[in-house]
């Protein structure tokens, strides 16, 4: 994959932006657009962007754990907020909203919890799979499929 | 509101987290696995007999929010005895990769186990829920986890194979999805005891089209013919024990919902039109398998083509369109599960052994190893139909209930297909275990005993089955009577409605 300087520049300062960006439609996806899929597309878009201009070993050094990894951290986050009710006898996935607010972030409950579960899922889930196809590309079939 | 029936969805999903997660430590993730599979095995039976003994459905609401907006889950002794012998399978597959060395440390760490448990989560949702478009969800997670077993180890032949079995199944879930929003447009609602109740006052031409949309779209998901391409051409390309898996579970849970959609939501057009055309396409689904089955010259192709051949009777038992047709169905279903299931164990042992699964290469094996072929001939007596086996009384009660509705020509077709399975299944005993080994050919290596144990918890269970036929049947029964009253339905699904 050719090095560009303009593509290593924008994505550098573009990455905070997305993820920003990413954020904001986690946090307000209760009741408007967004929420944790389409924030976690987006946040992962800022990843990919970074193993298409820098490659996927630099990506690997800088996510801090393995990208399935984070899909199966996101889905038992998930699958914990969701059970959280279950602790107060009621049915599973049952909304609690939480007493204390934070600014910024209208609704707070465990729907919000379940919204940030399917986030990391999304993020890790597109990660990994663009990880492999530009491990791929670089390298052949044979030797990535070591892992 | 019973909040237990999520406990087997939260068990699957928890575990197979876990076991992604600790995967690096490979004896806590098999702990895992095996603690799930056990702990939801547990409860299956528990719920079965719940169900069984107080004859009332199971019923729970998905974050208390009331249908059509919430999603409600629902078992009823139909739902129960899937998910009983759905996860009794799935546990005896998971201890036969333990035994043997089929699943290499390689295979595994592409993540066999957490994929086990995601089919298996998928075939419990589809078994629980009661919303249309969320068995249509369930059903993706079911297609995803398979397509990634089916493809464990990346060769070219898997792709292939896997291509075909993914292509084919989203043309079903796609049609499935069609299905889906026709219906939300007509009615405004996707729980399935509500479309129930408000097509009951509907008379509209568009029924039918729904009905043989949905038969499509579950024609393709249980390998009915015409539509049964993807099956033998992908099930020969994994490791053996996912092909034991598949055969299992996979058309079994297309099977559960041809039974449930259409003895609920389709009841009335199924007496009307639609009988006819489901015991014509099970007729021809038994009698394509069966040829296919006598064609092939692989072992697990054969195999692959009995499984199409199976569903077939399974089917017929819904085109009776009555209570013993779906009760004998049911049964011929658990039937088959165990020992297609059986079969394909123990012709997993035997390509291992032999490092290969075509016909010819093989041989010898009833005097190299009496034990598993023992065990391959009391399975092969039981899906051919001998007694005391389950195959007896399966095809019993199914040819009893299919001449009381005086279907004869079905009845014929049914009993000579059962002769073919019979010539095709001695066909293998032939080839594998009673010719001498062609000459040229490496000896094949010998079978640990310990490795026979699911074999023969399997082949018991059969024979179980078959001796224990009256109290099974009357279970299944009970399962046929609640997947036909509708009215019984909605009263539990709808406890709020004023039709109560």
């Amino acid at each position: 994959m050719a090095e560009s300087l303009f593509l290593q520049t924008v994505s550098r300062l573009v990455f905070p932006l997305l993820f920003l960006l990413s954020m904001l439609l986690l946090l307000q996806g209760y009741d408007q657009p967004g929420g944790g899929f389409v924030g976690g597309l987006l946040g992962s878009s800022a990843i990919i962007l970074q193993i298409l201009s820098f490659g996927p070993l630099y990506a690997r050094r800088i996510l801090p754990i393995q990208p399935h990894l984070l899909v199966a951290f996101g889905l038992l986050f998930a699958t914990a907020s969701g059970m959280w009710s279950m602790t107060n006898a009621e049915a599973f996935m049952t909304n609690i909203w939480f007493e204390q607010t934070i600014p910024g972030i209208k609704h707070l409950g465990t729907a919000l919890l379940l919204d940030g579960g399917v986030y990391i899922t999304v993020i890790g889930f597109t990660t990994s799979i663009a990880i492999f196809f530009a491990e791929e590309a670089e390298n052949g079939p044979e030797e990535s499929s070591e892992k | 509101m019973s909040n237990h029936l999520f406990l087997p969805i939260l068990t699957l999903l928890l575990g197979s987290t876990l076991a992604t997660i600790l995967g690096r430590w490979r004896r806590v993730a098999r702990g895992i696995v095996l603690l799930a599979i056990s702990a939801n095995f547990l409860y299956s039976s528990w719920l079965g007999n719940l169900i069984f003994v107080s004859k009332e459905r199971q019923f729970v609401r998905v974050g208390t929010l009331i249908a059509p907006y919430g999603i409600s889950f629902i078992a009823d002794e139909l739902s129960a005895t899937m998910l009983f012998m759905t996860t009794f399978l799935t546990l005896l597959v998971v201890i036969f990769s333990f035994l043997t060395s089929i699943i290499t440390e390689q295979i595994e760490d592409f993540f066999f186990y957490p994929l086990v448990l995601l089919i298996l989560l998928g075939a419990t949702g589809v078994f629980l829920t009661g919303d249309l478009f969320n068995l249509y969800v369930w059903f993706e997670v079911l297609l995803v986890s398979s397509f990634g077993l089916l493809t464990l180890g990346r060769k070219q032949i898997q792709l292939e194979g896997g291509l075909k079995f993914v292509e084919l199944n989203l043309i079903g879930s796609a049609l499935l999805l069609v299905g889906c929003g026709l219906i939300y447009g007509l009615v405004g609602t996707l729980n399935i005891g509500q479309i129930t109740q408000r097509f009951q006052n509907l008379n509209s031409g568009l029924l039918t089209v729904l009905a043989t949309l949905f038969l499509v779209a579950f024609s393709i998901k249980a390998a009915i013919f015409p539509t049964y391409f993807w099956l033998p051409a992908s099930y020969h390309t994994p490791p053996s024990v996912v092909t034991a898996l598949f055969a299992g579970i996979l058309t079994k849970v297309g099977m559960y919902v041809f039974y449930r959609v259409f003895s609920l939501i389709f009841y009335i057009n199924l007496v009307d039109k639609l009988t006819i055309l489901l015991l014509i396409l099970a007729c021809l689904t038994m009698i394509v398998g069966i040829i296919g089955a006598i064609a092939q010259v692989s072992l697990r192709r054969m195999l692959s083509f009995h499984i199409i051949c199976q569903t077939g009777y399974i089917l017929s038992g819904l085109g009776l369109a009555n209570e013993a047709g779906l009760a004998a169905g049911l049964f011929f279903m658990l039937h088959t599960m165990l020992v297609k299931t059986a079969l394909l164990v123990i012709g997993g042992i035997a390509e291992a052994s032999f490092g290969t699964d075509e016909l010819k290469k093989m041989g010898g094996l009833a005097a190299r190893e009496p034990l598993l072929a023992t065990f391959w001939f009391l399975a092969m007596l039981s899906l051919a139909g001998f007694p005391p086996f389950s195959g007896f009384i399966g095809k019993l009660v199914l040819l009893k209930a299919t001449l009381s509705a005086k279907q004869y020509l079905v009845a014929g077709v049914m009993a000579g297909v059962s002769l073919g399975t019979l010539f095709s299944l001695l066909k293998i005993w032939n080839e594998v275990f009673w010719k001498t080994l062609p000459k040229d050919e490496p000896e094949p290596a010998p079978i640990k005993p310990y490795t026979l144990i699911p074999a023969a918890i399997l082949v018991g269970s059969s024979l179980l089955l078959g001796l224990g036929a009256s109290v099974v049947l009357a279970s299944n029964t009970l399962a046929a009577k609640q997947a036909l009253d509708s009215i019984g339905y909605l009263s539990t699904v709808l406890p709020d409605s004023p039709k109560k």
